[in-house]
């Protein structure tokens, strides 16, 4: 370890250090500063605005869920994510596998399958409403009139009033937007398998379907791994669209919206600092382990 | 057989994509008396354009904002991803893979529970209410995801070119402008397209960070809705959601072309 | 860039300073070239009378520049939490609107208003504004906020055509006659008993039902510290509160407040329970109302149980401390308890003046009516408990979940220990 490499190295790598700094300052304060801010806030036992700052010793994570609306919001915050991601993927997978050989229109059908990416549900919020409305057959309206006019009365159902299966309704608007996204990502990556690799399966007797099990879909891991974060930290952090649809209602209760109840509805600082540090674990739980793995396997590669 | 089927199924699935829409359009050319969800299917028996009219009315100062906010934010936002992409995939430094995985940790904060202590700081550096500090919080919020796009791009570019420009003597910024840059198109693309929607669509950021006098078209769209004591006045409801909808829905018509042939150019996978 | 960097971050510690109780400004200057007011009133109807108290404030403060800073969403959406936080990050409106009442008692506390006797006194308001009223928003011995208009939570709205179908002579006089009536409706006709809408809807309900079966003064000892939520009488109301909300409507968590009160005058709903913001609704031309006729298409009175009580809310303006234009806060004020102010303000509004000297021939309709109810020597007031009167934002916050919780429950025993909880936790 002689100074001179030592010095070279510094050389090589500052002008990169100092063409990131304003980014790496920028984050830690406003990213970093603000989970810390959080995290204070979490254990300060500060239950109104006007009390100090103390040290409740991590007591308020375990009181969260002595709090009646509290397991229900995660209840619903798991069988969301769950139809979500799951539908997502699955009708995204499906529409790039529909379209992976070309088809004609094929920029027209992508147009429609992406535009919902486009559109906020503080647009849609009120159109959704009405498509999920589980009124009656005689004042029925949205997809329930639709489908009582169509003789399919037996689809008509409660949506998101269902007690128990309504988060899974609530999915809807969510697999709408996004699953496009997922399909243009997964287009992206069949299309990135080399037809020497598919051809050399057909030739070997690999049936279309046998290209897609053995070879196609397992080179796709990496992007399967990417959407299923990216879908995952939306769904967790479910908010906008749970408020333009149904609101803060009981029903549709989920950590996101809790965090804002405490917080602005029910001035209670400390509860919705510890609702935003559980969801924050949540999502690290989820996430970290795949920006480490995915750092390190590029390294290798 | 899959010659008729796959496109029977991709027309089937457009068709239900296209049914939010269809009621948005059709509500939003209705007379005020034939809007609401009943006759949600239904045509318009007479044609209006009321609604528009007055959504064009009530929107317009916000739109001004908007398109404001959106463009510089997420200009400032690409190039901004551009430097630390190229910085973290080929001028590293010791514990870039660290910074790297921390700014994307960032990606990942609830927004809801800082609202107020960020309203705070903005308040501190005098930017509160102001469009700059909305362009300021959405373009540092905006650095993770950017800064991932740009990486996972340029990593798919070759070390050689790099190293070929650094040995002719080139310095970081000369060899991101001569040989980075040119290349940058397709990551360039997702990225401003991408930045575009989200800015455009917030309504988090503009209702706490924003004033009167610098509200976007979320926060204008919002208000429409009211909270008063007046029927919803679902023509224009609906009409004020597509118009305020109008910029990003042609960004992806006309563009959604770059958006795809960035992500096959490997921005934002894997 | 760097320089400004470096002051973020400087910035930011201090923003933690401040954020760790130290703080708050000097004695204000008496700025009055300009007012910036914080209200939700964005739709048409309110937006108007807005807009005419504005008109009348100008002509009499020339020089003095209005900023309307209006955000939808009052009943404890956005404009609350916008508004919560501009307060606790010390940059306040000039003046704010909020529900009179208990709802402001976190502000109070948190030293966030300034108390407004002096103003009351200077300008002779103390017997401008009925003394019931002035008691009920009084808190510990001061007055924190000016109201400007009155509505009255406790009206029922029927249809006469289902009324008759169902053999119902007029509207019930009591929770238990309606309730009769609501199986009336249930099993002679094919309509809707009671619309109801999402789930505040139903918190709405709730404070009607319990006035209603208590009483007046047992309503309003439930909202003093330490009231006793576990006795009999409440386990009354609430059974039959459970019985009402059993002929409510299936699609009610999708449907707004107007889309309940709508199937009234529609002929789908015999009943609805709402305050009287529905009338203007009602009758109101297109495109802000239906233009339905009193008398054919609804009628109305009082919840039922509640003829001579008034239970009110009221949206009042208040002094944030540190107002940067404090001068200009007054002078609104000032507009939004004068005569004049509340006079342009109410017809418009579709409420009446909080105070008692307001000009009679102004209100018409149902607003005549509710004048007079309002005026009636003799009334008894109950405050809304929904409507920020007299529950602080966390009870009013565990209500609500309780309620919530029990529309899908249907558990009593869960929603009586929830709302006792509720009380406990109050804070008051």
């Amino acid at each position: 370890m002689s100074p001179a490499p030592a010095r070279r190295r510094l050389r090589k790598s500052l002008p990169g250090l100092l063409l990131v700094s304003p980014s790496i300052l920028a984050v830690g304060l406003f990213v970093y500063g603000l989970i810390f801010w959080n995290t204070r806030v979490a254990v300060s036992g500060r239950h109104d605005e006007v009390s100090p700052y103390g040290f409740d010793k991590g007591r308020d994570f375990v009181d969260l869920w002595h709090q009646p609306s509290w397991p229900g919001a995660v209840r619903h915050a798991l069988l969301f994510t769950a139809v979500f991601v799951g539908g997502a993927l699955l009708l995204g997978a499906f529409l790039a596998f529909l379209m992976d050989k070309g088809i004609r229109g094929e920029a027209g059908f992508r147009a429609v399958y992406l535009f919902p990416m486009a559109i906020s549900f503080i647009a849609s919020g009120v159109v959704w409403r009405w498509l999920m409305n589980p009124a009656p057959p005689e004042r029925a309206v949205g997809l329930n009139q639709l489908f009582h006019k169509a003789g399919l009365g037996a689809l008509a159902n409660d949506w998101w009033q269902d007690p128990g299966w309504g988060m899974a309704a609530m999915a809807l608007p969510a697999i709408w937007q996004m699953s496009g996204y997922v399909m243009a990502l997964y287009l992206a990556g069949f299309r990135g398998v080399p037809e020497e690799l598919r051809e050399a399966a057909r030739v070997d007797g690999a049936s279309e379907w046998q290209v897609y099990r053995y070879v196609v879909f397992p080179r796709l891991r990496p992007v399967t791994l990417s959407a299923l974060i990216i879908l995952g930290h939306i769904s967790l952090k479910v908010f906008d669209l749970i408020m333009a649809i149904a609101g803060k209602q009981i029903i549709t209760y989920v950590p996101a919206v809790a965090t804002y109840v405490e917080v602005f509805d029910r001035h209670d600082p400390a509860n919705g600092a510890t609702i935003a540090t559980y969801l924050l674990v949540a999502v690290a739980v989820l996430v970290v382990p795949y920006l480490v793995w995915s750092v390190r396997t590029e390294r290798v590669r | 057989m899959t010659r008729v089927l796959r496109p029977a199924l991709l027309l089937l699935f457009a068709v239900l994509f296209l049914i939010p829409v269809y009621v948005l359009v059709v509500t939003s050319l209705k007379p005020f008396a034939e809007a609401g969800p009943q006759q949600a299917w239904s045509l318009p028996a007479h044609w209006s354009l009321a609604g528009w009219r007055s959504a064009w009315t009530t929107l317009r100062p916000g739109l001004v904002n908007s398109v404001k906010i959106a463009v510089t934010g997420s200009l400032l936002s690409a190039v901004l991803g551009s430097l630390n992409g190229y910085v973290l995939a080929k001028w590293r430094f010791p514990g870039a893979d660290a910074v790297f995985t921390l700014f994307l940790f960032g990606m990942f904060i609830p927004y809801q529970a800082v609202m107020i202590p960020l309203a705070g700081l903005l308040t501190h550096l005098e930017l509160a209410g102001t469009i700059r500090g909305l362009v300021l919080a959405h373009v540092v919020y905006g650095i993770p995801i950017c800064t991932l796009i740009f990486r996972n791009y340029y990593v798919t570019v070759p070390d050689e070119l790099v190293e070929a420009a650094r040995v002719d003597g080139a310095g970081i910024l000369r060899t991101y402008a001569w040989i980075v840059l040119p290349l940058s198109g397709p990551a360039f693309a997702v990225t401003l397209i991408w930045q575009f929607t989200s800015l455009w669509n917030d309504f988090l950021f503009a209702v706490f960070l924003g004033a009167p006098d610098s509200w976007p078209v979320t926060v204008l769209l919002n208000n429409t809705a009211g909270s008063g004591a007046v029927a919803v006045q679902y023509d224009q409801q609906m009409a004020s959601a597509l118009l305020a909808s109008l910029p990003t829905l042609l960004v992806y018509l006309l563009l959604g072309r770059f958006f795809m042939r960035g992500l096959m150019a490997g921005a934002l996978k894997g | 860039m760097r320089g400004r960097w470096k002051a973020a971050a400087a910035a930011a510690l201090s923003g933690v300073l401040a954020l760790s109780g130290c703080g708050g400004g000097g004695k204000e200057t008496g700025d009055a070239s300009k007012v910036e007011v914080f209200s939700w009133w964005t739709g048409p109807g309110e937006a108007d009378g807005l807009a005419a108290m504005v008109a009348d404030f100008k002509k009499k403060n020339p020089g003095v520049e209005f900023v309307n800073a209006a955000i939808a969403g009052g009943s404890g959406t956005q404009a609350q939490a916008v508004l919560a936080s501009r307060l606790q990050n010390r940059k306040p409106p000039d003046s704010f609107q909020g529900h009179a009442g208990a709802e402001l008692l976190d502000y109070i506390k948190a030293g966030q208003i300034e108390p407004l006797d002096s103003f009351y006194d200077e300008n002779g308001l103390r017997s401008a504004y009925p003394q019931q009223l002035l008691q009920q928003i009084t808190y510990q011995g001061k007055i924190y906020s000016v109201p400007v208009n009155i509505h009255r939570s406790n009206m029922l709205w029927y249809n006469p055509k289902i009324l008759k179908e169902a053999g119902i002579a007029g509207p019930p006089a009591s929770i238990a006659d309606f309730i009769a009536a609501l199986k009336a409706v249930k099993d002679k006709t094919g309509k809707v008993p009671l619309s109801l809408g999402a789930q505040w809807t139903a918190d709405h309900l709730l404070e009607n039902v319990l006035l209603g079966d208590l009483g007046t003064d047992a309503y309003n000892a439930l909202w003093r510290p330490g009231a006793d939520w576990n006795g009999p009488a409440v386990t009354k109301a609430l059974h039959d509160f459970a019985t009402i909300v059993g002929y409510t409507t299936a699609e009610a968590a999708s449907t707004d407040w107007q889309g309940a009160a709508k199937a009234v005058v529609d002929g789908e709903a015999a009943f609805n329970i709402m305050g009287d913001w529905a009338y203007g609704y009602f009758t109101g031309g297109a495109p802000n109302g239906l233009g339905k006729k009193l008398g054919t298409d609804f009628k109305y009175a009082p919840s039922p149980g509640t003829d001579g009580t008034y239970m009110w809310l009221s949206d009042s303006f208040t002094l944030p401390k540190g107002a940067p234009h404090r001068g200009g806060s007054l002078l609104w004020l000032k507009e939004v308890s004068s005569k004049e102010g509340q006079d342009l303000f109410n017809p418009k509004k579709g409420s009446v003046p909080a105070r008692k000297d307001a000009d009679k021939s102004l209100y018409t309709g149902y607003l005549e009516y509710a004048f007079n109810e309002w005026n009636k020597p003799g009334v008894k007031l109950a405050g809304s408990f929904w409507h920020g009167v007299s529950a602080s934002k966390r009870q009013h916050t565990d209500i609500d979940t309780a309620v919530g919780l029990f529309l899908q429950s249907r558990d009593v025993g869960k929603l009586q220990a929830g709302l006792a909880e509720a009380a406990k936790n109050s804070g008051q």
